[in-house]
């Protein structure tokens, strides 16, 4: 039997085959030659993440479906997978100095986020349920071991301990949600599902429940954030850069592709929950940030409203929604970078510093670096002329379109009060009596926080390129 | 004669997974009991899987069914691992214990 004929082409899936046999070589290589090997997996693996980006660009354009419908790759899953891949890469380049320092070698951190890149992939590009499991599993897996990797410390235990027993429940819940679609429609593909699921039967809509409360903890959305906090103060600083990026991506991918081409026919039911998690998530998130003394758990309550905003644009339903949703997470992984190269920059003496106490009078010991991140901060705030008032801009037009007005104004009045949080740590910065100054910092860090803030910075003069692109991916779901 | 049909299936399986979450939100002691709750949960999942695939004659719910159980697999492993490490630097894998970050 010939494979191209019966739909079992290997080229769609050609990027992710070769992000997974690298890894497995990468693995060799590391077991083979010991710890010191270190640097050079890291650098090897962020050339793998850069060739398979390079390599999801050069697939033939149009949509591309193999393995009888269970694997898509269309302009949304392209735009997302570059997207994922960019927060890897840019994670391993901001950890690749803590993890290659000789007491804590680990040469296993690079090929675990490599084989969670993986995940992503399959994740983004899955055309039915089975897919989505096993892509959201190999991505979650490997998160639960990176998440405990600091193994002398026990707040890192801890907080892979607390990620792993929630994210198996909610992956238990996914499941059971989708034991029900598959029962109640018969189908596990999105395509079958949609034909199937025209009216809101009592079982299938169960099943969406129980599917969508499995996503919502995946992105870390209110119901399902109280993961989030613990882990991101628990993990280690390269760690929490690394599940504020790429995974919020692949999570947020799947999220719309489910909601938007499997359930197109029963809308009203799933925009509720939607539009319920975004509310919950953007009124958490500004005001459980306010009383944070650590800078990484502002930055899990900073993560949990953005995903909020982000949900807005999707409980819309339309084109200019899952626009919206590309475009604000393509903006919120450049802001996130950022922040987390400033925060793996803060260090004395060596050591991490964490408490945002700590970043008193950075203005005058390290102007620089505090005007970058003020820009970040501010654009986390949504403020114009930066890229975060854009990202905004779009989701609330997409709800406003929508006739979701009370929703748009909810999320106005709760991005002003998330403002609020934003605006005290530049004071801290800028006001206060300075704290000792900080160590040099590092080129790559620097180089990291220069790109992420000059694209915050300049957003407005050109944003076709990456709107455009938005919008091409967002068609494509349609 | 009442015969067995889907809907028992689907009750034993809904009973199953019930108890599962029961078990890791009630459960105070120990962090074993949770991994094994998060098996129930699992099972449950392939006894709906598996009688849906019966019901509807289409084999698919029974290969999604042996992937859960590859997964589940996989899943128990790193769990353990995860708490062998943990028992390691805090000597305890009481629940309670869990505790030194609050939100």
């Amino acid at each position: 039997m010939n494979f191209e004929t019966a739909g079992y082409s290997l080229q769609p899936i050609l990027p992710e085959l070769v992000l997974v046999i690298g890894a497995m070589l990468l693995l060799m290589l590391g077991a083979y030659r010991g710890q010191r090997t270190t640097g050079l997996v890291t650098t090897l693996a962020v050339v793998l993440l850069v060739a398979t980006g390079a390599l999801v660009l050069m697939l033939p354009a149009g949509k591309l479906v193999t393995f009888g419908g269970s694997f898509i790759v269309d302009d949304f899953a392209r735009f997302l997978k570059v997207l994922a891949l960019i927060g890897s890469a840019v994670t391993l380049v901001l950890s690749a100095e803590i993890m290659a320092n000789p007491t804590r070698r680990m040469f296993e951190y690079s090929i675990l986020v490599l084989l969670s890149s993986a995940g992503m992939m399959l994740l983004i590009s899955a055309g039915d349920l089975i897919m989505l499991y096993l892509g959201l599993e190999l991505m979650s897996l490997a998160l639960y071991v990176v998440a405990a990797s600091n193994r002398e410390d026990a707040k890192s235990n801890e907080a892979g301990m607390k990620y792993f027993i929630l994210g198996a429940l909610s992956s238990g819940m996914l499941l059971y949600g989708a034991s029900l679609i598959y029962g109640f429609t018969g189908t596990v593909q999105f395509a079958g599902i949609a034909a199937a699921a025209k009216d809101g039967n009592i079982g299938l809509v169960f099943g969406l429940v129980f599917l969508l409360a499995g996503l919502c903890f995946k992105v870390s959305a209110v119901p399902f954030h109280m993961w989030t906090p613990d882990v991101y103060e628990g993990a280690p600083t390269p760690v929490t850069a690394f599940f504020a990026s790429a995974p919020k991506v692949a999570g947020l991918a799947i999220f719309t592709r489910v909601t938007l081409t499997a359930f197109p026919g029963i809308v009203p039911q799933w925009q509720q929950i939607v539009v319920f998690v975004a509310i919950a998530s953007m009124a958490l998130g500004s005001f459980a940030a306010i009383g944070q003394k650590n800078i990484k758990r502002l930055m899990a309550y900073s993560a949990i409203g953005h995903i909020g905003f982000a949900l807005v644009g999707l409980s819309a339903g339309t084109v200019e929604g899952a626009q919206g949703v590309i475009v604000y997470i393509s903006i919120y992984v450049a802001m996130t970078l950022g922040a987390f190269s400033v925060i793996l920059a803060m260090r004395r003496n060596g050591l991490h510093v964490e408490n945002i106490s700590d970043f008193a009078g950075l203005s005058r010991t390290n102007p620089l670096l505090a005007f970058f991140f003020a820009m970040l901060l501010f654009s986390m705030a949504g403020i114009p002329p930066l890229a975060g008032f854009f990202a905004k801009f779009y989701v609330f037009m997409a709800a406003i379109k929508a006739g979701l007005f009370a929703l748009a104004v909810i999320g106005v009045v709760t991005s002003v009060v998330g403002a609020y949080y934003y605006l005290a740590i530049i004071k801290v910065m800028y006001f206060d009596e300075p704290a000792p100054g900080i160590d040099r910092v590092r080129l790559e860090l620097r180089g990291v926080l220069a790109i992420a803030g000059l694209f915050n910075m300049l957003f407005f003069i050109y944003p076709a390129p990456l709107v455009n692109a938005a919008t091409a991916a967002a068609k494509s779901l349609f | 004669m009442n015969e067995i049909g889907l809907g028992h299936f689907l009750s034993v399986a809904a009973v199953l997974f019930t108890l599962g979450i029961l078990g890791i939100f009630l459960n105070r002691k120990n962090v074993i009991i949770i991994l094994m709750s998060i098996e129930l949960i699992l099972l449950a999942v392939n006894i709906n899987l598996v009688s849906f695939s019966i019901y509807l004659n289409d084999i698919v719910g029974q290969v999604f069914a042996l992937l859960v159980l590859t997964v589940a697999a996989a899943e128990a492993a790193i769990g353990l691992a995860v708490l062998v490490v943990f028992f390691r630097n805090r000597g305890t894998i009481a629940v309670e214990d869990i505790n030194l970050m609050k939100g």
